[in-house]
């Protein structure tokens, strides 16, 4: 099969890196604007094999997502906020037990059933914190349809090779927009495949280095006989209370992504290297920044572009790196400043953070970009 | 007993339970019925949520999946829809399956999904100590009802029934032999099946209530059972708050796993092209 371009939704696009990277089970509950990623799997995992369920809720469905990961699956859910704030407490099951899974989530005008039609990008902290505990998240941000494919993709490749949740942050727009995408050829990339233990001898499924390693996952009903608790374990899997044991855990599981933020940092930058104001932002803000920006360049003001793909593990040194000319930062986005808040504890103290920020329910426009540009100048 | 002991994990004993609990009743009738079912202990999943009850899986020597409160049988549906040739079975308790996960009970009951389901039910939150679930009776003392307890409980195989599960039943640790039968029957039940085993909890219930200790609570439970054949004989005063026990439910219907399996095979007749999405580790998830 050769590439072909076509034209797809954002959530399309989810959905289809999600069948290349060879999902198998998707378990989910209708919300908006998320939905057509479900009604997709429902049609589409079976031609390849794979399961589809509509579970009775939210939890439900990352609960059985979780399930079917421990038989093998790849496994996939997609929401949006009020479903995401019901998953948080198996999010958090699946970051201490070192699950993968895939949540995809469209973000819309929260909090509580808010704007359920309008984008909005207020689940960025959410995706952090949501779950109560320090805890090792993958959250990645797209930023057009393009995107969608390659970083659903990508978050496969993370949540295996991890054995982390890994969110793709979305919203409402770049979900329901729709562009013409060339598919790369399936031939052209390689599957993820999660590492196996060889043996069930001796089989200790949470050893690992306690330096951040990932311990080796045995798939259920292959005769390794192992135990998955939501309680603090210790290597082969038996609860503990014992502090020396919930410490190491805790310290390897974190380790386990922090140490590697930089190593997994994903953005676009442009004309950085030598600016009065750096405009930071991401998803679908990021295209009404990058159009304000090129405005600004083109009338001779020095403005550069950072738009985040990956904002968990947030990439603090290379963020502190691309912005090191920077004057003055403005940060766009659609809530009242949670990037902006990271911008501030990594590059802030040397200069102003601007927010920018806007919760109306409204894409930004390019003039509101630039004429908070022009006023910063 | 020696056989027996090779189905748990011994170097996780002695368990948690207090001396006198019926969880251990429980877990020794469904090792016994898998025994003598003659299961392949690799194929079978055991999946718990969170109280007493769910610590048995923690001491089982099978794949086990302790996983949050309530939502027990929704990680089940996900192991049994992604690999349908695997045995799952739920151990969960009143509190744990008819409150905070009552929605994924009736659910999968509805959908006749092939999970058994033991419910320890034993009246009370026992690992929080002792407050009222929705299976204290009504008038009974719990830490949250100190006045006498003003909801009323569940009839859960009703409940069970009445949203679609195909096989239930209802036995107590008195009547241990009963239990293992029913156990074993609802293991080889096709479809979503449900055994309520009636358990004592001396420490919080028994003693909260003026019951007295483990053998008073058990008679106390035993006291209020009827079989349901010898019930069938009985005049309607004679049965009037009288708790059932027994096979109450046995019905065949098309199973949810199964009826996936055949829209996989008809969908990919249709589309014979496509590739096939296998488990990351090359295992075939359509085996059966």
């Amino acid at each position: 099969m050769s590439e072909k371009a076509r034209l797809m939704q954002g959530n399309e696009a989810c959905t289809m890196a999600a069948i290349a990277a060879g999902l198998e089970f998707y378990a989910g509950y209708p919300i908006t604007p998320s939905t057509e990623i479900a009604e997709m799997c429902s049609e589409e995992l079976p031609k390849v094999g794979g399961k589809f369920i509509q579970m009775e809720d939210e939890i439900g469905s990352i609960s059985a997502c979780i399930g079917a990961s421990l038989t093998g699956a790849k496994a996939m859910t997609a929401t949006s906020g009020p479903g995401f704030s019901l998953m948080q407490e198996a999010i958090g099951y699946a970051s201490l037990c070192e699950i993968p899974v895939v949540i995809i989530n469209a973000q819309r005008v929260g909090p509580s059933t808010g704007m359920p039609t309008s984008p909005a990008q207020g689940d960025l902290m959410q995706a952090r914190w949501g779950t109560h505990g320090d805890h090792p998240v993958i959250a990645l941000v797209p930023g057009n349809v393009k995107e969608c494919y390659e970083l659903t993709f990508r978050a496969f490749e993370l949540s295996e090779k991890y054995r982390v949740p890994v969110i793709v942050l979305t919203d409402e727009v770049i979900g329901h927009m729709r562009e013409k995408v060339v598919l790369p050829d399936p031939a052209s990339y390689r599957i993820p495949v999660r590492a196996m233990p060889q043996s069930p001898a001796d089989y200790k499924p949470y050893a690992a280095d306690p330096n951040g390693g990932v311990p080796l996952m045995a798939p259920f009903g292959r005769g390794y006989r192992w135990h998955c608790t939501g309680l603090f374990h210790d290597e082969n899997g038996a609860p503990s209370n014992k502090p020396s044991v919930a410490s190491a855990l805790m310290r390897r599981l974190n380790l386990k992504v922090e140490s590697r933020a930089d190593a997994l940092a994903d953005y676009f930058a442009e004309g950085l290297e030598d600016c009065d104001i750096a405009v930071v932002s991401f998803g679908s803000s990021a295209m009404a920044a990058l159009s304000a920006v090129r405005r600004s360049r083109s009338e001779g003001y020095k403005v550069g572009m950072l738009r985040l793909k990956t904002m968990w593990p947030f990439p603090s040194k290379t963020v502190r790196r691309l912005l090191a000319s920077a004057k003055k930062i403005l940060v766009p986005e659609m809530n009242l400043g949670q990037l902006a808040l990271e911008i501030e504890r990594t590059a802030g103290c040397e200069r102003p953070v601007i927010r920018l920020g806007k919760v109306n329910g409204e894409l930004f426009h390019p003039d509101e970009v630039f004429a908070a540009i022009k006023e910063a100048l | 007993m020696a056989e027996f002991l090779s189905y748990f994990r011994q170097d996780r004993l002695p368990h948690i339970w207090c001396p006198g609990c019926g969880n251990g009743t429980v877990t020794a009738a469904l090792v016994r019925a898998i025994d003598k079912l003659g299961f392949d202990k690799n194929n079978i999943v055991v999946v718990s949520g969170i109280g007493c009850s769910s610590r048995a899986v923690g001491y089982l020597d099978f794949d086990t999946l302790h996983t949050t409160h309530g939502r027990a049988i929704a990680f089940a549906t996900g192991v049994k829809l992604a690999r349908p040739s695997l045995k799952v079975i739920v151990i969960t308790g009143d509190g744990d399956s008819a409150a905070i996960g009552g929605n994924h009970f009736i659910h999968a009951a509805r959908r006749n999904i092939d999970i058994t389901t033991i419910i320890i039910n034993n009246n009370i939150y026992g690992m929080t100590s002792g407050q009222a679930s929705p299976m204290t009776p009504h008038g009974m003392l719990g830490t949250t009802a100190p006045y006498g307890n003003i909801e009323y409980n569940f009839d859960l195989c009703e409940l069970a029934k009445a949203a679609g599960a195909t096989y239930v039943a209802r036995a107590t640790t008195y009547h241990y032999v009963l239990l293992e039968d029913l156990i074993s029957k609802a293991l080889m039940h096709k479809g979503f099946a449900v055994v309520e085993a009636l358990s004592q909890c001396p420490t919080y219930f028994g003693r909260k209530n003026k019951i007295g200790g483990a053998v008073d609570t058990l008679n106390w439970i035993k006291d209020q059972t009827i079989n349901v054949k010898a019930a069938a004989a009985l005049p309607p005063e004679k049965r009037e708050g009288k708790i059932l026990i027994g096979e109450l439910h046995s019905t065949e219907k098309a199973e949810f796993t199964q009826q996936y399996l055949e829209i996989i095979a008809k969908v990919q007749r249709a589309n014979p092209t496509h590739a096939q999405n296998k488990g990351v580790s090359g295992c075939e998830l359509n085996s059966d």
